[in-house]
């Protein structure tokens, strides 16, 4: 998706003052290579072609192809040459185009960066940062449009964490890298051309915190990543007709901020968890069954749950867009459990 | 021997023969140099055997793959390496791990599952690690370790280290995709990364002409653009000398190397395979070029180890290893509450 959208909070671009999530990340990179001779950025297409989401335009000019480094379309061995580098004392990056290809290399990730350390009786530590993307909406059809960050989710060992708004695209990057563990750090495609103001002095941010993006006191919408716009837009429906929703961002999704989550519950007594990806056996699987175990008796209704359909994605717009949670399916959602009919 | 290609005779293995006819301090140390690898061999074989016994016993459980056969391999390679250097291997690694100097006291409370194991008796046989050794495991993901390879070789290399990575596989491995994509790109980026790939005619259960259209495994690494020649795997002071040049080469700026060496496994694959792949003709045709015998014999033949020599080091080996033994049965187990320990660094403890 090409649209531009409007960072939560952030006055409208179109002023042109403002930046894109895009270039919030390739500043974020660029402050980390510039900041720390241990970092450098390898993968498909990062240096010459300027990244295949033009993330790391011209960074190649700026520090050379010795720390901006293509790769051979090996994920594999480039995932893994990533774990030694770090093994070493190094601070890679790794790029890996879309979560789709980033299976060829999930010997790498699950057997090696998350194990290490475990295996080794804490003599090893992984201080690897992956970035990929995630999502669909871009009519990219079914190899190219998955998530599947919840998968990742499940393993011991890793650190998972979406940036969903331009501070967390500036910022995360940089408290990842300072982090002694395996980071991935999934964008989702349709943020990229995301924009609006950034704070002058935007850097780091905390990443094990949940954010409450949006007060509200009727229900909570648990969202993260290329959802949480539309979370916060269907938000925005709701006060019209009458339902205040508060709409929390995960950005953490492993850990998961439970605090967060569960005073948020607390307060609202409604659950809806709000995941482009499949439901079965899924993140939003596990987030509802936190709130039941922790605040069942806090709750007013059932959680409620809007995920993707069980379909790999369609290339065709409409069957896409039917394909992953829309605001509209957000809407009816959340008057469900506000009324009881869920 | 039934390898079926020729092997390339290296040029290096003619130091021993210059050795041999050099005088005075250089003869000596080249015989101190012979003698310390057939100690090294002979350590390699007789803690296994023992580690059989503790197997049969259930004081070693899990899956134990040995080395007994290939000793010449580890003991030839580890001392062309220096403390700085790298090295990643595979779930065949007890040679490897005692070559390289972990003590056999860390590497048999492993086997126990102790706490005082070199993994903390988290890894057990197949995932010795050793950060004092740079001893990187211990991979049981065939091919696995070649990616880890060769991003030490790269951390190496963008830091201007003269470090080596010795990265140990097995005949298997060359099918997998990793070994296709780490050669390429150790070759595309020159890493200093040393391939030693242990070609032990054996998959588990398939020979390599069953898994592999090109069996020439040195051949096809060629392909790839790294210097690659086979080895006489069966002869320690020939893969001494091939480690030597091929370390050496690597260390200047050679680009990635890659040996093949051509061994044997006398054993099963791992303690549960009933080897039914094999005949023992095939088996005992291999012994008859046993390296710890072939090196003795040597020795012997220019005089450089004596008649009770053989038998006064297997009894120091011997005490070691009975040492290890009974510091292994004696070592504390790890507490439970120390379970989750290790999965996130401990600098940064999180739920
Ligand atoms: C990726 C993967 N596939 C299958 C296995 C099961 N497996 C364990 S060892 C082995 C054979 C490997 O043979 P080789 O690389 O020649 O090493 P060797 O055991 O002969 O030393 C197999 C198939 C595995 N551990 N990893």
């Amino acid at each position: 998706m090409t649209t531009t959208r409007t960072a939560p909070g952030a006055p409208a671009a179109g002023a042109n003052g403002g930046i894109t999530y895009r270039e919030a990340m390739r500043a974020a990179l660029r402050e980390a290579l510039a900041k720390d001779e241990r970092v450098f950025l390898m993968g498909e297409d990062v240096g010459r072609y300027g990244g295949c989401f033009a993330v790391s335009l011209g960074l190649l000019e700026e520090f050379g192809p010795e720390r901006i480094r293509d790769t051979p379309l090996s994920e594999s061995a480039f995932v893994g040459a990533g774990i030694g580098a770090a093994l070493a004392g190094m601070r890679p990056i790794v790029e890996i185009m879309t979560v789709n290809f980033s299976l060829l290399a999930l010997d790498q990730i699950l057997n090696n960066a998350a194990t290490l350390s475990h295996m080794s009786g804490g003599q090893f530590g992984v201080p690897l940062v992956i970035r990929m993307t995630t999502g669909a909406g871009r009519q990219l059809a079914a190899q190219h449009s998955h998530s599947l960050e919840g998968w990742y989710t499940h393993i011991p060992g890793l650190r998972i964490v979406a940036p969903a708004t331009l501070e967390d695209a500036r910022g995360m990057l940089w408290t990842a890298l300072a982090d002694p563990d395996p980071v991935l750090i999934f964008e989702h495609g349709s943020l990229y051309t995301l924009s609006g103001e950034l704070p002058p002095g935007a850097g780091a941010v905390d990443i094990d915190r949940a954010a409450v993006r949006r007060p509200g006191s009727d229900v909570s919408l648990i969202t993260y990543g290329g959802t949480l716009h539309k979370t916060l837009e269907a938000a925005g429906r709701l006060a019209s007709e009458g339902v205040e929703a508060e709409v929390l961002d995960l950005r953490s999704l492993r850990p998961l901020d439970d605090a967060t989550i569960m005073d948020s519950v607390r307060r609202t007594h409604r659950a809806v968890v709000v995941d482009e990806a499949w439901r079965s056996g899924s993140l939003s699987a596990e987030i509802s069954a936190r709130v039941t175990e922790q605040v069942f008796y806090e709750l007013d209704a059932p959680v409620a749950r809007v995920c993707g359909v069980e379909i790999p994605i369609p290339y065709p717009r409409h069957l896409e867009e039917a394909a992953v949670p829309q605001p509209d399916d957000v809407v009816a959602a959340a008057h469900r459990v506000v009324s009881g009919d869920a | 021997m039934t390898t079926k290609k020729t092997v390339k005779t290296d040029p290096g293995g003619a130091a021993g023969e210059a050795a041999r006819t050099a005088g005075g301090a250089a003869r000596d140390a080249a015989a101190k140099e012979r003698r310390s690898l057939l100690h090294e061999m002979l350590r390699i074989r007789r803690f296994e055997e023992r580690c059989v016994e503790l197997y049969s016993a259930a004081e070693i459980r899990g899956f134990m793959h040995l080395y007994i056969g290939e000793e010449a391999v580890a003991a030839g390679v580890m001392p062309e390496l220096g403390p700085e250097d790298a090295v990643v291997t595979t779930y065949r690694e007890h040679g490897h791990a005692l070559a390289r100097g972990i003590p056999a006291e860390a590497i048999m409370a492993e086997m126990f599952g102790r706490s005082t194991g070199c993994s903390r008796g988290r890894g057990g046989s197949m995932h010795l690690f050793d950060a004092a050794t740079r001893f990187y495991g211990g991979n049981a993901i065939v091919a696995g370790g070649l990616p880890l390879a060769v991003g030490l070789a790269l951390a190496d290399r963008m830091r201007g280290a003269d470090r080596v990575t010795a990265c140990f596989l097995g005949d298997g491995a060359a099918a997998e995709g990793e070994f296709h994509e780490c050669l390429n790109l150790a070759a595309l980026w020159r890493l200093p990364v040393l391939f030693v790939c242990e070609n032990n005619q054996y998959a588990m259960g398939t020979a390599l002409a069953r898994e592999h259209a090109e069996t020439d495994l040195a051949l096809r690494a060629s392909s790839y653009g790294l210097v690659a020649w086979a080895v006489d795997g069966m002869d320690a002071l020939a893969v001494s000398a091939a480690a030597r040049r091929a370390a050496e080469a690597v260390r200047w700026g050679g680009g990635p190397h890659f040996l093949e060496m051509r061994t044997y496994r006398y054993r099963a694959h791992s303690m549960y395979d009933p080897d039914r792949y094999r005949t023992k003709a095939e088996i005992e045709e291999w012994r008859r070029h046993d390296p710890i015998d072939a090196l003795a014999a040597r020795l012997r033949a220019d005089g450089d180890l004596g008649g009770d020599d053989l038998a006064a080091m297997d009894k120091e080996i011997a005490a070691e290893i009975d040492g290890a033994v009974k510091a292994a049965r004696k070592a504390p187990l790890e507490p439970v509450a120390d379970l989750t320990r290790f999965v996130y660094s401990e600098r940064a403890v999180r739920p």
